[in-house]
């Protein structure tokens, strides 16, 4: 019984037939660990975290998740999702249901949990994210921040041990960019696994405990974040960091 | 330090925005082509409307007599409508026996309006359709309960048209949504046939449909074997039409972003979980126009199984004044009228059909 959570083991994954988008991936994230990964567009970073709840497939390699090995049996896939929250850019919360209703769908219906404890369950998660007032209203209605607040609550209802943050605040408008940080900070000191694509310097030396540096499907340097961020080994890592780091 | 006060530039009276003269002004009035437009189209109507209302109301005859309406000055003979509404309504079924179509028409109407309404969306719906429509074909069909056999090829006129727009809906409507679902399955060959089928009755007309089902089916049926024309006719329209809502529900499946089915996806829904809590509900309130169009459509087109020898309103109105040279020349009023039947239906749907929207989109508005 290793303590890993997720092992990538020579991951390699293609779209189409010649775009290598993941090359040998090898990747180890110990239980309650919270890593950023970050990189520039098209390096796949989004690709990695999208192969741990198998959104993406990869074709080569080894990918193990809680224990489970991700592969084409439907059952896995199923087992791993269970244990995996994700929160997306572009929030995706369901615009014909009440923000409510978004956070009881999967436990009343994947879970079968009774109508009432699922509520009650979900309150507690929107009061986790500070957002308990507007639970009878759609997600439209709400701002950006609030949205992505409400995608993080419906993500926890499910308990997960792993989550995974895609950009999740690279589409907000600059003033709500730190509600969503606030309530993921607090979510990382409660000692969740999580995994974070974001250029969110604060974030990352204020929770992580590693920072990946992804370029060309690789990853091209592994460091602390504090020592990322003010001396990075790796040529393609500083250039990186000169040009968001520029202005 | 002294102020000097200069008074602001006094502002015009506000324009009366209520009222009768404002409201013209305003809509009617508002520049010169508007104006011009306004008296064109007032000055058209002001020449038909009193001609129509002097046809149909003033000079008009409501007495069921043929001679009567042939008189000078006459207009409108409202009297071939009355003479002729028990052939329109019910089409050649037995005249002593009416009464049965009547309430079976009067059970669908009334089942159709407590479907539409929305406290009644209960699972004992379903159970009042399958004894309804079991009470609606006692009733047109007989030959139990002390009534007599009437064979379908006597069913007619309105109660006809109502069983064959209704069911052709309830049924068209599953199968286009499964049809819809799979033409965006990954699985190839449940793509290709649903292709195929989407296709082959896009491409002919509905009138050679119903030809098929009605003259070329039995052909291919062995000896002393044979489905009621009615049940035929039913198919082929139910196919023809689901054929086109599969393609209005599939613009609205494809205007669902994957986004969406990915958030469905790490919750753990599974793939007919998804389809039926997230991307149907969504993409059906988009599309809630066409689909009404569709509906409306073939409500309508029902009259083409005429050319079948079913005869339904349309075909009942012919029955009723294409045979008869006295009252032939006053057909056109019985045109009229059913006109206005086909009129309040599809309007009703319309009307309904925006509720419905309204309802399906309340997440959208702000």
């Amino acid at each position: 019984m290793t303590d890993h959570l997720i092992t990538f083991d020579k991951v390699n994954k293609w779209y189409g037939n010649n775009f290598h988008v993941l090359r040998d991936i090898d990747l180890q994230v110990k239980r309650g660990e919270k890593i950023v990964i970050c990189g520039p567009s098209g390096s796949g970073k989004s690709t990695l975290i999208r192969c741990i709840n198998r959104l993406e497939e990869h074709q080569e390699g080894k990918l193990i998740v809680d224990g489970v090995e991700l592969g084409d049996d439907v059952k896995a896939i199923d087992e791993v999702r269970r244990n995996v929250g994700m929160v997306f850019q572009q929030f995706n919360l369901f615009p014909h249901l009440t923000v409510l209703e978004n956070l009881t769908l999967s436990p009343m219906w994947v879970g079968k949990i009774p109508k009432k404890e699922a509520e009650s369950r979900a309150m507690k998660q929107l009061e986790r994210v500070r957002i308990a007032e507007q639970a009878h209203k759609y997600p439209l209605q709400l701002s950006g921040g609030q949205q992505q607040r409400v995608a993080i609550a419906r993500a926890l209802c499910l308990t997960p041990k792993i989550m995974l943050f895609d950009e999740p605040t690279s589409a907000l408008d600059p003033e709500m960019v730190s509600e969503v940080l606030d309530v993921m900070i607090e979510l990382a000191k409660q000692g969740i696994t999580m995994i974070c694509v974001t250029h969110e310097m604060g974030f990352a030396k204020a929770v992580a405990d590693r920072v990946i540096f992804m370029d060309q499907g690789q990853i091209v340097e592994e460091n602390t974040p504090d020592n990322f961020f003010s001396n990075p080994q790796n040529e393609r890592s500083k250039d990186f960091l000169s040009k968001i780091l520029g202005h | 330090m002294t102020y000097t006060f200069t008074s602001i530039t006094p502002r015009p009276s506000p324009v009366r925005t209520e009222g009768l003269v404002p409201w013209l002004r305003s809509n009617l009035f508002a520049d010169a082509k508007t104006s011009l437009a306004t008296l064109i189209f007032g000055g058209l109507l002001l020449w038909f409307i009193p001609q129509l209302l002097d046809w149909a109301v003033f000079r008009a005859t409501t007495v069921t007599n043929a001679d009567a309406c042939r008189a000078e000055g006459v207009g409108a003979c409202w009297g071939a409508v009355i003479e002729k509404h028990r052939l329109i309504f019910f089409g050649r079924y037995p005249f002593e026996q009416q009464w049965r179509p009547l309430v079976a028409t009067l059970l669908m109407v009334g089942m159709i309006v407590v479907s539409c309404i929305r406290v009644f969306w209960k699972p004992w719906l379903a159970a009042m359709w399958i004894a309804g429509l079991a009470a609606f074909f006692v009733l047109m069909y007989g030959n139990t309960l002390g009534l007599s056999k009437v064979e379908t090829d006597r069913w007619g006129g309105f109660p006809l048209t109502m069983l064959l727009s209704t069911l052709s809906i309830g049924m068209a409507f599953p199968i286009a949504l499964m049809v819809a679902i799979g033409r965006m399955s990954k699985l190839p060959a449940i793509r290709a046939f649903c292709t195929i089928y989407v296709e082959l009755i896009r491409g002919v007309p509905l009138i050679s449909v119903l030809f098929m089902a009605s003259f070329m089916l039995p052909l291919f049926m062995p000896q002393g074997f044979s489905i009621d024309v009615l049940i035929r006719v039913l198919v082929g329209i139910t196919l023809f039409t689901a054929a086109y809502m599969a393609e209005v529900i599939r613009g609205g499946l494809q205007a669902i972003p994957k986004g969406q089915v990915e958030a469905a996806a790490t919750l753990g829904l599974s793939y007919w979980q998804t389809q039926r809590k997230i991307v149907l509900p969504q993409a059906l309130a988009m599309v809630v126009p066409s689909l009404m169009n569709n509906f409306i459509a073939l409500f309508i087109d029902t009259s083409l199984v005429t050319i079948v020898s079913l005869y339904e309103l349309m075909g009942a109105h012919g029955l009723a004044f294409n045979s008869d040279a006295d009252w032939r020349p006053y057909k056109i009023e019985g045109y009229i009228f059913i006109a206005l039947i086909y009129f309040t239906f599809c309007f009703a749907m319309a009307r309904y059909s925006a509720w419905v929207e309204k309802q399906a989109n309340k997440g959208r508005v702000r």
